[in-house]
C-alpha cells in the first residue's frame, strides 16, 4: 500500500523485573494508512498502553524491545540493539499523544499557557525564531479549535482551576499544536462523565477529519471504539486477536474472546448480561507457549495448546488469530 | 411491616468548605423509596451526590436534614448510635476492592468477622460457615488464606460481597461495584448479584454512573443530578420514554454496540456544557444551564416532582401544565 | 500464578521466602545483618570470645600497660594495663541492652498512645494526647538525661529510662498520622459498620498496616539509640566503671590522643560499626516492607 502511514510489525516487547522478564507484547502487527481511524481494544493488561508507548518511544527504562520493526512514514524507528538491552525507538516527528489522566499529563505549577507555548515553541520553532505574540497567537487558535471558550482566560489558569473536560481538552490543544500526522489517544475519556465523553470524542473526530490526521485510539470500550473508528484491532494479553473494518466486527465477531468480550458489554435493549469470561489474563512471566487465550477459551482445539495462530482472513478485511478459522 | 423497607426523607447533606456560610450541598432534598426485594438503579454523574445517599444511608454521615426509615425504624444518624440489629441487616460493597479489604488480613479473618461480631455461628463452626459463603460467589475454599493482594480485581469484588452477605442482609447497598473491573469481569459480579439477590430476596440499592448496565439489573432507575432525583421510573418505562431532558442527554450520549440499541437513543439532545460545582448550584431548575429546551420559568423556580403514569415521576417545568 | 493450598501454614512460609528474597536482593542489607548478628553473638558469648575475660572488671597490669596493637593485645592495652580487644567485646553488652531495652519500653506505649490518639483524632482525647506528646518532644534527651543523673544514681539503668522518656513520642506522632489515613480506609469502615468493636478496629484492622514503618523505624532507632547511650557514657553518665562501656572508653582514652591513639580509636570505630549495621539493616528492613510492588 503507497498510502500506509504506520507500520508494526512482528512487535516483541518486555519488562525486566525481578524474576524475569514480563513478555508482554507478543509479536504485535499494526497497519494505518494515512486518514485512517482505528480504535485498539483490550482490557486491562493486554499491552494497549505498551503498543503506543513503543510507537512513541516513551518506554520505561526497565522495556526492553526484542524483536519487530515499526515503521513511520517510511522510515524505520528502531535501531538495532543488542540481546540484554533491547532496540530502542526513535522518536517519530509528527506523532502526539493524548494521555488518559489529565491530571498527570499537565504540570500543576505551570499555567496552561506556559505549558502550550512551550509545546509550540519546541515544536514549531526549530526552523526559526517565533516572537513572543506570534505563540501567543497560535496557544489562542489551537484552544478555539479545541472549542474552549474564552481561551485568553484559558491560558493564564493553572490546570486545577479547570474541570476534567476542559483540562482533557487542553491536552488536546497541545497535542494538536504540534500538528501532525497522527494522533495518538490513550484512553482518552477514561475518566470523564459520560456527557462529557460524548463532547470529547466528537472534538477529538471533528479535529482529526479537519486536519486530516490518521488517528489511533486505545480504549477499553467497545461503544466507544465503534463510534469513533473505521477498523478495530482486539487486543488480548500481548497480542492481536481479531483486526476488522468496524461494522463487520460488530456484525459477526469471530474470535472467542472478541465473542466473550461482545457478550459482557451491557446492552440497552435489555437483553441480560452474559456470561462474562471466566479466569484472568496469563502470568507475563510465563505466558503460554501457545495461543494466549487457551486457558480461558472454551472453544479451544489441541493445537491450540502448543501452537501460535496467525493472522487468518476470513473475508472482507477481517482477519483472525484463532485456529477455528484456519 | 411496612411496604417500603428505606424510605429516604427530604434528605439534605451539605458539607462545609474553607469559606463560611458556603457548602457543597451533595444531597439536596432527595425523597426516595425503596421496595422490598427491588433493585432501585440510582444513576449519576461524578458530583450527583450518589455516593453521598449510599454512605448517609449506611451511617457514615449523619444527615444534615432529613429523615432515613429503615423498616419504619429512624436510622437518620451515624453508626456508632445505630442499633446491632440495623447494622447486621445493613451492608455496602464498596467500588473499589483493592481498598475495601485489609491488605494484612487473608480471606478467612476478612469473612469471619461479621460472623463473629454478629455471633452467628459456633468457634468450630466459623471456617466451615466461611467456606459456604466463599461458595455462595463460587469461590473454592482454597481462597481461605489467602491475602487480598493475591487475588485478581474480579475475585476481591466477589470477596467483598461474601463479607456483605455474611450477616444476611435485608437491604446491601452497592456502591459502583463494577466501575472498576473490565466488562467481562463485570459480567461475573453482575450475575452473582442478580442471582444473589432473586435466591434470598434482598433489595438492593444499586448506586452506579452506568446506564446500560442498569437497563438489565434494575427493577426502578433514578436518576440524580447535582444533589436532586430527575426522574424515577420502572426500567422498561424509563427507557423506552425517557422524559426528563437531562435523562435524554445522558442516553444519547451512551456508545453503544448495535444498531438496535441505536433506535433507543434519543437523538434530540446532544450532550453540551459542563456540570456545576455543587458548591453553586444554579437557581430555579439546576439542569437550565444544559438544558436546550429551558423555559423561562426553568431560569426562576425550581421544579417539583410530577407523577406522570404509574411510578414514573419527573421534576421537569416540561410537564407542569395541566 | 502459583499453585494454590489451603494450608495456612504453607501460605505463611510462602510469604516468608517472598520476603528473604526481597531482603537479599540488597547486598548492603544483607552486611548489616551479618554485622548485627555478629555483634549479638560477641555480646552473648563475650567471656567465651575475649581472649582476656577478667580484664572486663576492675584490673589492673601496670607492667603491660599502654601497650600498642600487638600480637598479645591485638588492639592494644589501656592505662590499666587492660586489653582493649576484651574490653570492647564486653562492651558490647551494654550497647545492646541499651538499644533493646529501651525500645522495648518505647514502642508499645508509644504505638498503643499513637492508636488511641489517631483512632480518636478531631476529638478532645486526640488533642489532649497529641500536645502531651508535642511537649515530651521538646525536652532534649541529653539534658533529661543530665537531669535525671543528677537527681538519681548515674547508672544504665537510669540512662535508659532518661532516653525512653524522651524517646517515645517519636512512635506516638508516627502512628498517629498513619492511623489518621487508615482509619478513613474503606476496609476500616467496612469493619465499623458492620459493628465491630473500637479494640478490634484498632488492633486487628488499623494496627497491622502500621506495622512495616514501626519495624523500620524500630531497626533504624536501635543504631541511634545505642549512640546516644555511647554519649552518655562519654559524659559519663552511662554504665559505670570498672563495666566497659564504649563512651567511657573513648573518653578515656582521648586524653592519651594521638601518641596512643588506639585506647580511644578502636571503641569509637566499635561504636561507628555497631550503630552502622543497625542502619544498613534497617534500610533493608524498609525496603522489604515497602509497599511497591516489584
Amino acid at each position: 500500500m503507497a498510502n500506509t502511514i504506520l507500520n508494526v510489525d512482528g512487535l516483541h516487547v518486555g519488562y525486566r523485573v525481578y524474576g524475569g522478564t514480563l513478555k508482554v507484547l507478543d509479536g504485535i502487527r499494526l497497519v494505518m494508512d494515512a486518514g485512517e481511524k482505528i480504535a485498539v481494544v483490550g482490557e486491562t493488561g493486554c499491552g494497549k498502553t505498551t503498543t503506543m508507548k513503543s510507537i512513541m518511544g516513551i518506554l520505561p527504562r526497565q522495556a526492553v524491545i526484542r524483536k519487530g520493526q515499526i515503521n513511520f512514514k517510511g522510515r524505520n524507528l528502531l535501531t538495532p540493539g543488542t540481546e540484554a538491552r533491547g532496540m530502542r525507538t526513535i522518536r517519530p516527528k509528527g506523532v502526539s499523544m493524548v494521555f488518559q489522566d489529565p491530571i498527570a499529563a499537565l504540570n500543576p505549577v505551570f499555567t496552561v499557557g506556559q505549558q502550550l507555548s512551550d509545546v509550540i515553541k519546541y515544536s514549531r520553532g526549530q526552523t526559526k525564531q517565533l516572537s513572543k505574540q506570534s505563540v501567543r497567537d497560535a496557544a489562542i487558535e489551537v484552544l478555539k479549535l479545541s472549542a474552549l471558550p474564552d481561551p485568553e482566560r484559558i491560558l493564564t489558569n493553572y490546570p486545577f482551576q479547570l474541570s476534567g473536560g476542559m483540562r482533557q481538552r487542553v491536552c488536546i490543544a497541545m497535542a494538536l499544536s504540534t500538528a501532525g500526522d497522527l494522533l495518538i489517544a490513550d484512553e482518552p475519556t477514561t475518566n470523564l462523565d459520560v456527557t462529557i465523553q460524548d463532547q470529547v470524542l466528537r472534538l477529538i473526530r471533528n479535529l482529526v477529519e479537519e486536519q486530516g490526521m490518521s488517528l489511533a485510539l486505545v480504549t477499553h470500550s467497545l461503544g466507544v471504539a465503534r463510534q469513533m473508528t473505521d477498523r478495530i484491532y482486539i487486543m488480548y494479553a500481548g497480542t492481536m486477536v481479531e483486526v476488522a473494518p468496524t461494522e463487520g466486527l460488530f456484525d459477526k465477531p469471530f474470535h472467542p474472546y472478541t465473542k466473550g468480550l461482545l457478550g459482557s458489554v451491557p446492552k440497552l435493549t435489555g437483553e441480560g448480561i452474559g456470561l462474562g469470561i471466566p479466569g484472568r489474563i496469563p502470568d507475563y512471566l510465563k505466558p503460554p507457549a501457545g495461543c494466549r487465550f487457551y486457558p480461558r477459551c472454551e472453544e479451544a482445539l489441541p493445537e491450540c495448546k502448543d501452537n501460535k495462530p496467525e493472522l487468518y482472513d476470513v473475508g472482507g478485511g477481517h482477519r483472525v488469530a484463532c485456529f477455528l478459522y484456519r | 411491616m411496612p411496604e417500603n423497607i428505606l424510605l429516604i426523607n427530604k434528605l439534605k447533606k451539605y458539607f462545609p468548605t474553607t469559606e463560611r456560610d458556603r457548602y457543597v450541598k451533595a444531597v439536596d432534598n432527595v425523597d426516595l423509596a425503596l421496595k422490598r426485594g427491588e433493585i432501585l438503579g440510582v444513576v449519576g454523574e461524578s458530583g450527583s451526590g450518589k455516593s453521598t445517599i449510599a454512605y448517609t444511608v449506611m451511617g457514615m454521615y449523619s444527615p444534615t436534614s432529613g429523615q432515613i426509615l429503615f423498616e419504619g425504624q429512624d436510622i437518620s444518624c451515624e453508626t456508632s448510635r445505630r442499633p446491632m440489629p440495623v447494622k447486621k441487616d445493613l451492608q455496602i460493597v464498596f467500588q473499589d476492592p483493592g481498598t475495601s479489604l485489609n491488605p494484612q488480613r487473608n480471606i478467612l479473618q476478612i469473612l469471619e468477622l461479621p460472623l463473629k461480631v454478629h455471633r452467628l455461628a459456633d468457634p468450630d463452626n466459623t471456617i466451615r460457615k466461611v467456606i459456604e459463603l466463599l461458595e455462595m460467589v463460587e469461590l473454592s475454599e482454597e481462597y481461605l488464606y489467602k491475602y487480598p493482594r493475591a487475588l485478581g480485581g474480579g475475585e476481591r469484588q466477589l470477596v467483598a460481597i461474601a463479607r456483605a452477605m455474611a450477616t444476611g442482609p435485608k437491604l446491601m447497598i452497592l456502591d459502583e461495584p463494577t466501575s472498576a473491573l473490565d466488562v467481562s469481569v463485570q459480567a461475573k459480579i453482575v450475575n452473582t448479584l442478580i442471582r444473589l439477590q432473586s435466591e434470598l430476596g434482598m433489595s438492593c440499592l444499586f448506586i452506579t454512573h452506568d446506564l446500560s448496565l442498569m437497563r438489565n439489573l434494575a427493577h426502578r432507575v433514578a436518576i440524580m443530578y447535582l444533589g436532586k432525583i430527575m426522574e424515577v421510573a420502572p426500567t422498561q418505562d424509563f427507557f423506552e420514554r425517557p422524559l426528563h431532558p437531562y435523562t435524554q442527554m445522558l442516553l444519547s450520549s451512551i456508545p453503544v454496540i448495535s444498531k438496535e440499541e441505536e433506535t433507543l437513543k434519543p437523538d434530540r439532545i446532544t450532550a453540551h456544557g459542563e456540570i456545576p460545582s455543587p458548591v453553586d448550584i444554579p437557581p430555579g431548575c439546576r439542569f437550565h444551564t444544559r438544558c436546550t429546551l429551558a423555559k423561562d420559568i426553568c431560569f426562576t423556580q425550581e421544579p417539583d416532582a410530577i407523577q406522570i403514569g404509574p411510578n414514573h415521576s419527573v421534576s421537569c417545568h416540561l410537564f407542569s401544565e395541566d | 500464578m502459583e499453585a494454590s493450598t489451603v494450608s495456612l501454614k504453607e501460605a505463611r512460609r510462602e510469604g516468608m521466602r517472598r520476603s528473604w528474597y526481597r531482603f537479599s536482593r540488597s547486598n548492603v542489607a544483607i552486611v548489616g545483618l551479618v554485622g548485627v548478628l555478629l555483634t549479638i553473638v560477641l555480646a552473648i558469648f563475650a567471656p567465651l570470645i575475649a581472649p582476656y575475660p577478667q580484664h572486663a572488671s576492675a584490673f589492673v597490669d601496670y607492667e603491660n600497660a599502654m601497650v600498642p596493637p600487638s600480637r598479645a593485645y591485638l588492639l592494644g592495652s589501656d592505662p590499666s594495663g587492660r586489653d582493649i580487644l576484651s574490653r570492647i567485646i564486653f562492651a558490647t553488652r551494654g550497647a545492646l541492652k541499651m538499644g533493646i531495652g529501651v525500645l522495648a519500653a518505647v514502642v508499645p506505649l508509644g504505638v498503643v498512645v499513637g492508636l488511641i490518639a489517631g483512632y480518636h483524632s478531631g476529638s478532645a482525647i486526640g488533642v489532649i494526647i497529641m500536645r502531651i506528646t508535642d511537649i515530651f518532644l521538646a525536652v532534649p534527651p541529653l539534658l533529661l538525661a543530665l537531669a535525671v543523673s543528677a537527681v538519681l544514681k548515674p547508672n544504665l539503668f537510669n540512662a535508659m529510662m532518661a532516653v525512653s522518656i524522651s524517646w517515645w513520642p517519636w512512635y506516638t506522632r508516627l502512628v498517629y498520622s498513619m492511623v489518621c489515613s487508615i482509619k478513613n480506609e474503606f476496609y476500616t469502615q467496612a469493619a465499623e459498620l458492620t459493628g465491630a468493636s473500637k479494640s478490634h478496629i484498632m488492633f486487628r484492622e488499623i494496627l497491622p498496616n502500621c506495622l512495616p514503618p514501626i519495624l523500620t523505624k524500630m531497626t533504624l532507632d536501635i543504631g541511634f539509640v545505642i549512640l546516644l547511650g555511647a554519649s552518655l557514657s562519654f559524659v559519663g553518665l552511662g554504665e559505670q566503671p570498672p563495666t566497659p562501656a564504649l563512651g567511657t572508653m573513648v573518653a578515656d582514652g582521648a586524653k592519651y590522643m594521638p601518641q596512643q591513639w588506639w585506647v580511644a580509636v578502636f571503641p569509637g570505630l566499635a561504636i561507628m560499626f555497631i550503630v552502622l549495621c543497625f542502619n544498613l539493616l534497617g534500610d533493608g528492613v524498609r525496603d522489604t516492607l515497602s509497599t511497591e510492588e516489584v
